[in-house]
């Protein structure tokens, strides 16, 4: 069947069942438009900012198993998207964004609207191509998907000239790819997995280190099913959270900075550290050289093998698709013939036991001045624990870290590792669009809500029943908390001034808005928010205290056992 | 420690420039860098060389590794190998320095392989130090240009690099 280029594109997209697309039109995509037009089977979400498509896609991709697509034009249309490619990159999520370029001819020209997208997105994806001939548009496109979901997931670029989008050609999906230069692994080495396996059951001090990859590699429950097996204390970072049930009795809370006292501990002090999809992160382990003065094994399982020793020598590496290394640990530990060591396991518990008594968590509430804590705590029992929650950068997306808790996976989306304030509302899109009938909270901030917040028009136009629930402290408050902390006070450009009536701006665009002044109130604008608006979407302006700071804390630079439990040890 | 590490990539516009790009961004160094395709035209065999302690050779080899189009990647100074650099040297040569100069040449198994009354330009193949000893054998205020390929390297006897 001969199409055009622009047909192709869209062919493409059906073939790969994808079902939205997050984009903005111009110049150079006219045409992938105009295709995209006279089809049904693909649906397009118009956003109100390139930068929204991506993270919209990217939070579509998070809150499912599959990749997220974007569409943007070239020049503005690619720059504006360049953040949350970035985004996407720095915590591996797949996704293929398809931008428009100026017609071949025109390249390198100076064209309108051109830039060399290919060049300024290319330490930021996974892969980028320039597709140059209307009859590589298949292959590539197919190769896009292949390359995102596989391996060591990630965001892939397809730059497509305009001329490429009006030449015709003979379509035909490839039913199969293969590239001699790319060939992730799966399966773990038997052998290392094995000396992993004797390691751990020769434990005393045993410890399970979890984090974004288990999330992605879809291996919750094979990391459950080992963790129970072993009876081991267990963490999950940031970007791992609902890796492992948050109410179960094994699981100590987030690592690192503003970790649990507990976990923390529990990490250092052990003597061996099995670390499963996870980095060794500057804001998970703190000072590499404090981290290596106690002297332990560590098990890394990652699919990418550059991730292995990078910040932290690993003992026993083992590369592979964590579903397959879990499940066939959990095999070699039922085979084996003997089982952790009960009484070293029980001294160790002690310890542990004995760390999470300091109760790091507690905070003093108030009658007075709604405290941030205290507004995701009652998220969390208004939703039944239930919502997919998204998060800004900054204060309140510890706190959200903090006091929601994930018994599931995909149901926390942040960027955790570029973190880009912005995010949370459009994560909150893409989400809401895998999940029509699920609740969906996006805990914010006053500054980072006002990065997307021409999204609360798209939110209204395909009428997502979002809760947007703002901790407003007038403050860039992280920023504020660290020239509290280090700078002597000085509060240099981190107060919010002029801030707009967030009720009445998000009746302006359509919305129900509420504004919260008193902690008694809180769960009854929760309540209000989830029950009687169900269906619409609700900003919830809450007016939190402004003075509130984010504890435990590792300072950075140091170790992971030299923290600040709260206000008192400063 | 100076290594000389050699890859495999598709030979697609762009390629080098993840590699180059790689180095960079990550604060690696180059010492240098050569590309051409290899006999099968669809892929270009690179060699670099570079220098950096045990554990950022592993990164960069893994890093490398992880690039798309890279086919393969060997650390071919971890065993027997043999490098080659080609450099063109171009040398005022009148009065007695021309005759000194061919003397040179002919003690370093060099060719001139341009020659106009007032210059030669010499040609000379070696490992990095015999071109660096070329350079320091002769009157610095003599040369006028040095054009030199960077190091190509490939492993000695059975140790092929080949997909
Ligand atoms: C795009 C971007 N710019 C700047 C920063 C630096 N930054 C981190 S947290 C923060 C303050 C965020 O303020 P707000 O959204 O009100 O959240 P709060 O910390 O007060 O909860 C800033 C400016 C960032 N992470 N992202």
């Amino acid at each position: 069947m001969v199409l055009t280029g622009a047909e192709i594109v869209i062919r493409c997209l059906q073939e790969e069942k994808v079902e939205y697309v997050f984009g903005y039109p111009g110049g150079a995509v006219l045409y992938i438009y105009d295709a995209l037009f006279q089809q049904e089977q693909v649906r397009h979400v118009l956003v109100r900012h390139e930068q929204a498509a991506v993270h919209a896609a990217d939070g579509f991709a998070r809150s499912t198993e599959k990749v997220g697509v974007a569409l943007v034009t070239s020049g503005p249309g690619a720059t504006n998207a360049v953040t949350g490619i970035a985004t996407a990159f720095c915590d591996s999520i797949p996704m293929v964004i398809i931008s428009g370029q100026v017609p071949t001819a025109a390249i390198g020209q100076d064209a309108f609207q051109e830039v060399d997208t290919v060049g300024i997105t290319r330490p930021c994806v996974k892969h980028n191509f320039l597709v140059k001939d209307v009859r590589d548009i298949a292959a590539t496109i197919k190769k896009a998907f292949y390359l995102a979901k596989t391996g060591r997931p990630g965001p892939v670029l397809v730059d497509i000239p305009k001329d490429i989008t009006i030449a015709k050609c003979d379509f035909e999906y490839p039913k199969e790819i293969s590239m001699r230069s790319y060939s992730p692994v799966v399966k773990g080495h038997q052998g290392q997995i094995k000396k992993a396996v004797q390691l751990l059951l020769e434990a005393k001090r045993p410890m399970i280190y979890t984090g974004g990859g288990v999330v992605l590699a879809n291996a919750a429950e094979q990391l459950t099913k080992l963790t129970r097996l072993l009876g081991f204390p267990v963490t999950n970072t940031l970007m791992g959270l609902g890796g492992y049930p948050a109410s179960d009795r094994q699981y100590l809370g987030m690592p690192g900075m503003h970790g649990t006292y507990e976990a923390n501990m529990a990490m250092h002090y052990s003597d061996v550290l099995l670390a499963v999809g996870a980095r060794f992160d500057d804001r998970v382990i703190g000072n590499p050289a404090n981290f290596a003065e106690e002297p332990r094994k560590i098990i890394h399982i990652d699919i990418d093998p550059s991730s292995i020793s990078k910040r932290v020598k690993v003992d026993v590496p083992i590369v592979g698709d964590l579903k397959d290394v879990l499940d066939e640990m959990i095999r070699q530990l039922e085979a084996a013939p003997t089982r952790p060591d009960a009484s070293n396991l029980a001294a160790w518990w002690k310890q542990v036991e004995d760390w999470r008594s300091r109760k790091c968590m507690e905070y003093k509430n108030s009658d007075e001045i709604i405290k941030p804590q205290f507004v995701v705590q009652k998220l969390w029992e208004v939703t039944g624990g239930d919502a997919i929650v998204t998060s800004d950068v900054g204060q309140h997306q510890m706190w959200a870290s903090q006091y929601y808790r994930f018994d599931k996976p995909r149901r926390w989306l942040n960027s955790g590792g570029l973190g880009t304030m912005g995010v949370g509302l459009p994560y909150a899109m893409g989400a809401q669009f895998a999940h029509p009938d699920m609740p969906v909270a996006c805990v914010t901030g006053e500054a980072s809500i006002q990065m997307c917040i021409q999204e609360l028009s798209t939110c209204k136009q395909f009428r997502l029943p979002i809760k947007i629930c703002n901790l407003n402290n007038r403050y860039l408050g992280m920023v504020r908390q660290w020239q509290q902390l280090f700078h002597g006070g000085r509060y240099s450009e981190s107060y919010m001034d002029s801030l707009p009536d967030f009720a009445k701006l998000a009746s302006a665009y359509g919305h129900v808005g509420i504004r919260v002044d008193k902690p008694a109130d809180v769960e009854g604008a929760l309540r209000e928010a989830f029950t009687t608006h169900k269906n619409d979407l609700v900003f919830l302006d809450f007016q939190v205290d402004p003075t509130e700071n984010v504890y435990p804390m590792v300072q950075g630079g140091k170790g992971l056992t030299e923290m600040i439990l709260s206000a008192e040890d400063l | 420690m100076r290594h000389v590490i050699s890859l495999l990539i598709e030979n697609e516009s762009g390629a080098l420039s993840r590699v180059s790009g790689l180095f960079s961004a990550r604060g690696y160094n180059i010492e240098s860098l050569t590309v051409a395709p290899t006999e099968d035209a669809s892929m270009s065999r690179m060699t670099i060389v570079t220098t950096g302690s045990d554990d950022i050779i592993e990164q960069i080899t893994k890093q490398l590794n992880k690039l798309v189009e890279v086919v393969k990647v060997v650390d071919i100074s971890e065993a027997a190998h043999i490098e080659r650099e080609l450099m063109l040297i171009k040398v005022r040569a009148t009065g007695k320095d021309r005759e000194e100069m061919k003397r040179t040449a002919d003690i370093f198994r060099a060719r001139i392989i341009d020659v106009t009354d007032a210059s030669y330009v010499i040609e000379l193949t070696g490992n990095q130090s015999k071109l660096d000893a070329f350079i320091g054998a002769i009157d610095p205020a003599l040369i006028l240009e040095t054009v030199r390929s960077g190091v190509c390297g490939i492993g000695r006897g059975d140790r092929v690099l080949k997909l």
